[in-house]
């Protein structure tokens, strides 16, 4: 009955316009919020770029000046190779993890797809230094390579470590999005292959891996996009000869009006764009497994014995070496001395016992920050998602597009803005400026997690009908009366899910709250970590900070998953 | 691309579990060269799996499957050539109709000119030849319904497999398309089988088929036979609707009529040669709604009281409780037809030709 539902959508829609003006109020000033908050510092920094220091005039010497400079030059190569390498080496660790669990009958499928999402839940940079004590020069592996061949690898040495880190750490990306390919491709496609000749490796790559490319593609631009403006990382390596570190050098020791800095956002900004783009179009029309429905299940094949042996040869040895920041960052949290040695020489519990008499403060400001930032999180992104799916308010797209726009918004840019943006405003009633306010992290935080918690909500709303609203309403209840009674109560767990996710991931944020912390009091966990690594002694309490932060993460995620788990299980979709 | 030799399939004893499950149990069929046969069957009967088995999809079966003179039972599904159409088509969404239809020839290294050739023959086969270089997302239905036969029948296969190929279709190209197949299958002269939950796509399109439940043929035969002369239950309730009393005779003498009670204890004469248990089948639009006093004498006749009435369009069908048997009787409908109304009291007859006896 088409014509039918077509009537009664124009009389919903006509039912809307009477109460508009409610929603309206609302994304307006959540519109103007986002603006003074991220559509504004963003523009400042790309005005600055582009702007004359000492005249104001608009010029585009600053960049002439950047690419003349060799040590820029260099910095800007530097991190396009690194992106670029660590995208290859998360493939080389990813796409077997993906494609022996989606793809054969063997016992640990699961258990191998949860161990390759751990590095997610360890913030890059924290690893770095662990990583330094097992594969750096004289870390364990370089010892006993040369104690008994006589020979060492340069793993860390400079842009290597790097690389090493940002894969190890972000090739879950790639596993999570590959895997989702291989596991919506209807067998009946592979079937239909076999049937017409087909096999083996022809069969791989004329029909599997095209079909999950999709998913390739998107999982490899967001590793390009993360490893090009991480700052954390090569930041604790002291690998300062590339854009972010540049940066964030810049503008720390030269001055806010320093126009590198500028320079390099809008760099940066450009190139996350970029990649967004790539992966955009990669999905655009390919969304190959919604395409196509009805012939059930997946292929899956089982081994041989020889083949068994060998695929679980190479995922222990992945998983040997992805586990290796969180096992090195266990040891060095509980090592007296670490240096010249495979191993710690004695343990200790000294270092947790340092952290919570010395570095409380760290850890309570985290929970505080990131508690503070899951909550507008959520408080926006639900109103945004019901906006958005919900009305027909002009602008309603915009608003959702500059919302997730700040997932190509580096750190850093972040950081930058804001200085620049709110260091002459003063809080009120006082002559603090607002860049040097706490409050101004927690914000920042908000601004950069707001894409997830905003992703989680509008997942939840699409879970709600539309039919469960209009038998709501159609029973008298009002507009704000069915979003209280009706919708958010269904969309909770959805809702619990984000702010659990924006909440674990804010609390060990390091690019943007390295520039707006002010003074150590307001510091938050991951500036504690950065503090405490950067001198030897540090390095046991830094491990042990590590490793609280390693464990807040690891039980958000966990509870967003059994939210998630759970919620579904209620709504009965599982 | 006429298919020159057509080759019959032979499937001896052929049994198949998955894990613990038994889903086929000692399946035994011929199928003729150049026949267009048809599972028929409701959903977890088997039909699919059998199907399937024959392509060499699924876990290995117990028994042979021979094409032709060659057993084929153990053989990978890309050595068989066996054709088959996948229930969601499954077409490849990354390459174009061209290449969709391409794929098998070159998978069997046909040289690059016989490929364009034969694609594009294949295509105006199917009437779709302006459509090669469009990608399947933007076909419809029954558009990329097409274009997998094509891409199925391109490479010549021996025989030509469909899984339930008009299930998403919706009903009136459903129609045209078992037509458009049949055409099709014709022209080729290429042994088919073809699965399908829907009786009436089995009826009109089949030279014959095996009717399937719980992994075992019930009856194979062509479709007019298998609904007129069911073997069991099963058959008579599958295809078409049936009334079924279930009882037993218990007086059977030779040149007599035989006596029959049912469980619930309705006593007719019927003509059979069964003795024991037993069940009547007979269909609701062979048996008669009498007149007022009148009975049938070739044929055995009952009383009882309309309990409901249901417009069909062409005819209506009364619910007519006999002595606690719920009998459906349909009467053919045309303008101004006097209908009986419910709760009226009416006789039944139904001759005994159109009375079937099974053994239960």
């Amino acid at each position: 009955m088409p014509s039918n539902t077509s009537t009664r959508q124009g009389i919903f829609r006509l039912d809307f316009k009477s109460i508009q003006w409610g929603p309206g109020i609302v994304a307006t000033l959540i519109g103007v919020f986002l603006l003074i908050v991220l559509v504004m510092p963003v523009a400042k920094v790309m005005y600055v770029a582009f702007q004359n220091p000492d005249t104001g005039a608009l010029t585009i010497n600053n960049f002439i000046d950047f690419f003349n400079a060799a040590l820029f030059r260099e910095s800007f190569v530097n991190s396009l190779y690194v992106a670029s390498m660590s995208v290859v080496f998360a493939t080389l660790i990813a796409m077997p993890l993906a494609y022996f669990t989606t793809r054969f009958n063997f016992a640990g499928s699961t258990l191998i797809q949860t161990l390759g999402m751990i590095p997610l839940i360890m913030p890059p940079f924290v690893g770095a230094v662990a990583m330094q004590l097992f594969f750096g020069g004289n870390g364990s592996v370089n010892l006993l390579l040369d104690d008994y061949f006589g020979f060492t690898v340069p793993f860390m040495e400079g842009l290597n470590g790097v690389i090493l880190v940002q894969s190890v750490h972000f090739f879950p990306f790639i596993l999570i999005n590959l895997s989702a390919s291989l596991n919506n491709i209807d067998r009946s496609m592979e079937e239909a292959a076999l049937n017409l000749g087909s096999s083996g490796m022809r069969l791989f790559r004329r029909i599997v891996f095209p079909l999950a490319m999709p998913g390739y593609i998107a999982g490899a631009s967001l590793v390009f996009l993360k490893v090009f403006d991480d700052l954390g990382t090569p930041l604790l390596l002291n690998v300062n000869n590339m854009l972010a570190p540049q940066a964030y050098l810049r503008i720390t020791s030269v001055g806010i009006s320093d126009p590198i800095g500028y320079v390099i956002s809008v760099i940066l900004v450009v190139f996350s764009l970029f990649s967004m783009w790539v992966s955009f179009l990669a999905m655009k029309g390919k969304d190959y497994a919604t395409a196509q429905k009805g012939g059930g299940g997946l292929l899956r094949r089982d081994l041989k014995l020889g083949e068994r042996i060998g695929c679980y040869a190479v995922i222990t040895i992945i998983l040997l070496f992805v586990l290796a920041p969180h096992t090195a960052l266990g040891l060095l949290s509980v090592a007296t001395v670490w240096s010249y040695s495979p191993l710690p020489d004695a343990y200790t519990f000294d270092h947790y016992i340092e952290v919570f008499e010395t570095a409380n403060q760290f850890i309570t400001n985290t929970l505080l920050y990131a508690g503070l930032a899951g909550l507008i999180d959520i408080i926006l992104g639900t109103a945004i998602a019901y906006i958005v799916w919900r009305t027909k308010i002009w602008g309603r797209k915009a608003l959702d597009l500059v919302a997730m726009g700040a997932l190509a918004i580096p750190g850093v840019v972040i950081g930058i803005g804001y200085l620049r943006m709110f260091y002459d405003v003063n809080l009120p009633f006082s002559d603090v400026p607002l860049a040097t306010w706490w409050g101004i992290m927690v914000i920042a935080l908000a601004v950069r997690r707001l894409p997830y918690a905003l992703r989680a909500c509008v997942a939840a709303l699409q879970q709600v009908s539309l039919s469960l609203e209009e038998a709501a309403e159609s029973l008298g209840a009002s507009k704000w009366s069915t979003i209280k009674r009706v919708v958010v109560p269904l969309m909770t767990g959805g809702i619990l899910a984000g702010f659990v996710t924006s909440f674990a991931t804010a609390a060990v944020e390091l690019s943007a709250t390295i520039m707006l912390v002010a003074k150590e009091g307001d510091a938050p966990l991951a500036y504690g970590i950065y503090v405490f690594m950067q001198s030897a002694a540090g390095r046991g309490p830094g491990a042990a900070l590590g490793i609280i932060a390693v464990i807040i993460v690891g039980l958000g995620t966990y509870a967003s998953h059994v939210i998630i788990e759970r919620t579904k299980k209620n709504n009965g979709l599982k | 691309m006429s298919n020159n030799q057509s080759v019959g399939i032979s499937i001896k004893n052929v049994g198949l579990s998955f894990g613990e499950t038994e889903v086929l149990k000692g399946v035994n069929l011929e199928i003729a060269p150049g026949e267009f046969f048809a599972f028929l069957g409701p959903s977890g009967s088997g039909k699919s799996t059998l199907l399937r088995a024959i392509a060499g999809f699924g876990p290995a079966p117990s028994g042979e499957i021979l094409i032709g003179d060659r057993d084929v039972t153990h053989l990978q599904p890309w050595q068989r050539n066996v054709g088959m159409v996948f229930q969601n088509y499954a077409l490849w969404p990354h390459m174009t109709v061209q290449e969709n239809v391409a794929f098998g020839l070159q998978e069997r290294k046909v040289a690059k000119p016989d490929i364009v050739k034969k694609v594009r023959q294949a295509l105006e086969l199917v009437d779709l030849a302006d459509l090669s270089n469009r990608r399947p997302s933007e076909l419809s239905g029954g558009q990329q319904q097409r274009i997998a036969l094509a891409r199925t029948i391109v490479v010549e296969p021996k025989v030509l497999l469909l899984d339930e190929p008009l299930s998403n279709l919706d009903a009136n190209l459903r129609v045209q398309m078992r037509r458009d197949i049949l055409k099709l299958q014709q022209q080729l002269g290429i042994t088919t089988i073809f699965v399908t939950h829907d009786q009436e796509e089995a009826n009109t399109t089949a030279d014959r088929m095996a009717v399937l439940s719980n992994g075992v043929i019930q009856q194979v035969g062509a479709p007019m036979s298998l609904y007129d002369a069911p073997v069991n239950r099963f058959v008579a309730n599958f295809i078409g609707s049936a009334n079924i009393i279930d009882g037993s005779i218990t007086l059977n003498a030779a040149g007599k009529l035989s006596k029959f009670v049912s469980e619930q204890g309705l006593a007719l004469d019927l003509s059979t040669q069964h003795s024991g248990s037993v069940s009547l089948i007979f269909r609701p639009q062979n048996t008669l709604l009498l007149a007022d006093g009148a009975t049938i004498d070739n044929g055995f006749n009952m009383s009882g009281q309309i309990v409901f009435r249901e417009f069909l369009g062409s005819q209506i069908r009364y619910g007519i409780d006999v002595q606690g048997h719920l009998l459906s009787v349909d009467e053919i409908h045309s303008i101004g037809a006097l209908h009986r109304n419910v709760n009226d009291l009416v006789r039944l007859g139904v001759t005994h030709e159109q009375a079937v006896v099974v053994n239960s």
